[in-house]
């Protein structure tokens, strides 16, 4: 277990970590979250005893790492994938590792070969990929067998197999009984990695926190209503139901009507109360990375501005029209990162969805639309408006991994 | 952990990084070589010396002649076993593996000494009796009075040195600050101070001025620094000592 208590770092007038307390407990993979310049790797670092606190204390298992008896057969880390002598191979990398904690060296063709390396062991280190780099400072954590693991950003540079890979390695770790402590700056990967998170922006702690409750404690569960279109009165009849009934409703690009403190079914009922067909009620879930993006905006260090070019601009022919600026998103514009309504599909992100509220069948069955009408679904046989959707959802909720 | 544990990484470390090969080598061949030429040129040049010249010539001296410049490679070889865990990031592996400062520093030290002095006796050795063979009937034997000792002490020097360097590039950290520092200081500023009459006093403290006198067996004839062969090492092993004690401190303190 590793246990921080008020940690606080200055690197002279900048304050990297201040006042971090938190608990990293055996037995599950918790993600450790925030983004660039956060204070992830300052704090990894203090667990490490590489660089000492300015006030407060981190301890493993209840030593400070300094103090740690035998450190390498308890704690393994991946700091860095590139803090490796590029002119010493491989094998003989982690063969000097593993001699300090007195493994033998048999340990070193194992892991080796648990990392997928066997085939450049005896290859300077010079020429690895990022993604081997990473493979060989893995190889070199799990070295001592230990109990307590640490790794900044394992996947940078890894193909998709390898982030597949790593994945898996973690959750096995953590099934054996493991701690094991992940930074990243991608939600997406915590999400389907680490069952606990903690969460810094700024060196501050932003959460802490089981997955699952940061899901339901920072996504707005809503629900998308559409009613046939073109017929406003529908719309405004659902609408004015819908808010006597206590949900907060609010029009959308499209035509939709985003509908929150309702559940799925009790809509279905009010609008068939209210005599309203709806063409679509769908469960909609800020994705994981919304849900994070706006708990750290407030705490993003180095945000991208509008790239000005002044001065840089080549000369336009005499005559010819200044081309329009076409605004980029995400460049200048602060807050561009609050999660969007959803456009058509719902789903701005390609992320797993949590369990969707409400019934399963509810959402996946639209009324069907009266023949002469245009409809989405026009190509399809009479009956699959009706059928469509439904396995669509309940595809998407058996491939859900939680 | 134990010792022996460290130091047996330490070995694997040096030994499989191909600057060791490359930058004890050409210590070795950079002051044999040298020194055999020189001794050649002494040779040749010995009927033309007037009857005091020869009376204080120094033929085991002459055969280390290649030290000066032969030394420069083993400042490159202190400085890199160091920072070169500096400089690839390596020093946070080690330093998360071995969290006691203590034993990594000496360890590192010790495995990287106990090599230079292999290597720096052999080169003293090889110096010397490759020497005297160039010097035909000036030469001096191993039994005279004080050669063995200026030969063994040619060996303490270079080893001397790699330590003075590594005490200085764990200060520094940086491979090429280091290096930009010694190598001008050890190949000009030494001597220049040593041999300028106006600072003579001073410059024949600094590390090499007085260990190199290990390496003399007769006195030359400007020659009157108040300390003997031994003395000039034990100040040269007084430098060494604060370096390494100024490396250490500052490893303890910093974070990596």
């Amino acid at each position: 277990m590793i246990e921080a208590v008020g940690l606080t770092k200055r690197y002279g007038a900048k304050t990297a970590v201040y006042n971090l307390s938190f608990q990293v407990r055996p037995g599950t993979v918790t993600g450790f979250l925030g983004p660039n310049g956060s204070g992830k790797s300052t704090t990894m670092r203090m667990i490490l005893g590489l660089d000492q606190p300015t006030t407060g204390q981190v301890t493993i298992g209840g030593y400070p790492y300094r103090k740690l008896p035998n450190a390498p057969r308890q704690v393994g880390a991946l700091l860095d994938a590139k803090a490796v002598h590029g002119g010493r191979h491989a094998r003989n990398h982690l063969l000097c590792l593993a001699q300090l904690s007195g493994i033998p060296a048999r340990r070193v063709d194992e892991v080796l070969g648990v990392v997928g390396l066997q085939e450049v062991a005896k290859k300077r280190s010079k020429g690895f990929s990022l993604g081997m780099g990473q493979r060989l400072g893995i190889a070199a954590a799990l070295l001592g067998d230990p109990q307590v693991l640490l790794f900044d950003e394992p996947v940078n540079g890894l193909d998709p197999e390898g982030i597949l890979w790593v994945r898996n390695l973690m959750k096995s770790l953590a099934a054996e009984g493991r701690t094991v402590f992940v930074s990243s700056h991608l939600m997406s990967e915590m999400a389907l990695t680490a069952e606990h998170l903690i969460v810094i922006g700024r060196g501050q702690l932003l959460a802490d926190m089981s997955v699952k409750d940061f899901i339901s404690h920072n996504s707005a569960d809503f629900a998308r209503v559409r009613t046939p279109e073109g017929d406003v009165q529908q719309r405004e009849k659902l609408s004015a139901a819908l808010s006597e009934a206590g949900g907060q409703v609010m029009p959308e690009q499209d035509g939709a009507l985003r509908v929150t403190g309702l559940p799925l079914p009790r809509i279905s009922d009010l609008a068939h109360d209210a005599d309203v067909r709806v063409w679509e009620l769908s469960p909609h879930q800020a994705s994981l990375e919304e849900a994070y993006m706006r708990m750290t905006q407030g705490a993003v260090d180095y945000r991208s501005t509008v790239d000005q070019r002044a001065g840089l601009q080549q000369q336009l022919p005499p005559g010819a029209m200044p081309q329009q600026q076409m605004p980029v998103p995400g460049q200048g514009q602060p807050g561009w990162y609050a999660p969007p309504p959803p456009q058509q599909g719902g789903q701005p992100f390609a992320m797993p969805q949590g369990a969707p509220q409400g019934a399963p069948g509810a959402p996946g069955a639209p009324q069907g639309p009266p023949p002469g009408t245009p409809n989405p679904y026009a190509a399809a046989p009479p009956q699959a408006p009706a059928s469509a959707p439904a396995p669509d959802m309940t595809k998407r909720d058996s491939e859900d991994p939680r | 952990m134990a010792a022996t544990q460290v130091l047996k990484s330490e070995w694997t470390k040096i030994r499989s990084v191909s600057s060791t090969v490359w930058t004890l080598g050409l210590a070795l061949v950079v002051t044999v070589g040298l020194g055999l030429l020189i001794s050649i040129l002494a040779k040749n040049d010995y009927d033309s010396l007037n009857a005091q010249d020869r009376r204080v010539f120094d033929p085991t001296f002459t055969s280390f002649a290649g030290t000066s410049l032969g030394q420069l490679a083993m400042i490159v070889f202190g400085v890199l076993v160091v920072s070169n865990e500096y400089s690839t990031g390596m020093i946070r592996t080690s330093l998360s593996a071995v969290p006691q400062r203590a034993t990594f520093m000496a360890s590192k030290v010790a495995v990287a000494t106990l090599l230079a002095l292999v290597v720096g006796l052999v080169t003293s050795f090889i110096s010397f009796f490759l020497g005297q063979a160039m010097l035909g009937e000036h030469k001096a034997l191993i039994s005279d009075p004080g050669v063995l000792r200026a030969v063994i002490g040619g060996g303490l020097y270079m080893t001397l040195i790699a330590m003075f360097s590594m005490g200085v590039a764990m200060m520094l950290r940086s491979p090429m600050l280091s290096l930009g520092i010694l190598m001008p200081f050890f190949f000009l500023i030494s001597s220049i101070l040593g041999n300028v009459s106006a600072t003579k006093k001073i410059g024949r403290f600094l590390p090499d001025q007085a260990g190199s006198k290990i390496m003399q067996v007769k006195t030359p004839l400007d020659d009157d620094s108040p300390y003997g062969p031994w003395g000039g090492l034990a100040i040269m092993v007084l430098w060494v000592v604060v370096a390494l004690i100024g490396g250490y401190a500052l490893l303890k303190k910093r974070d990596a």
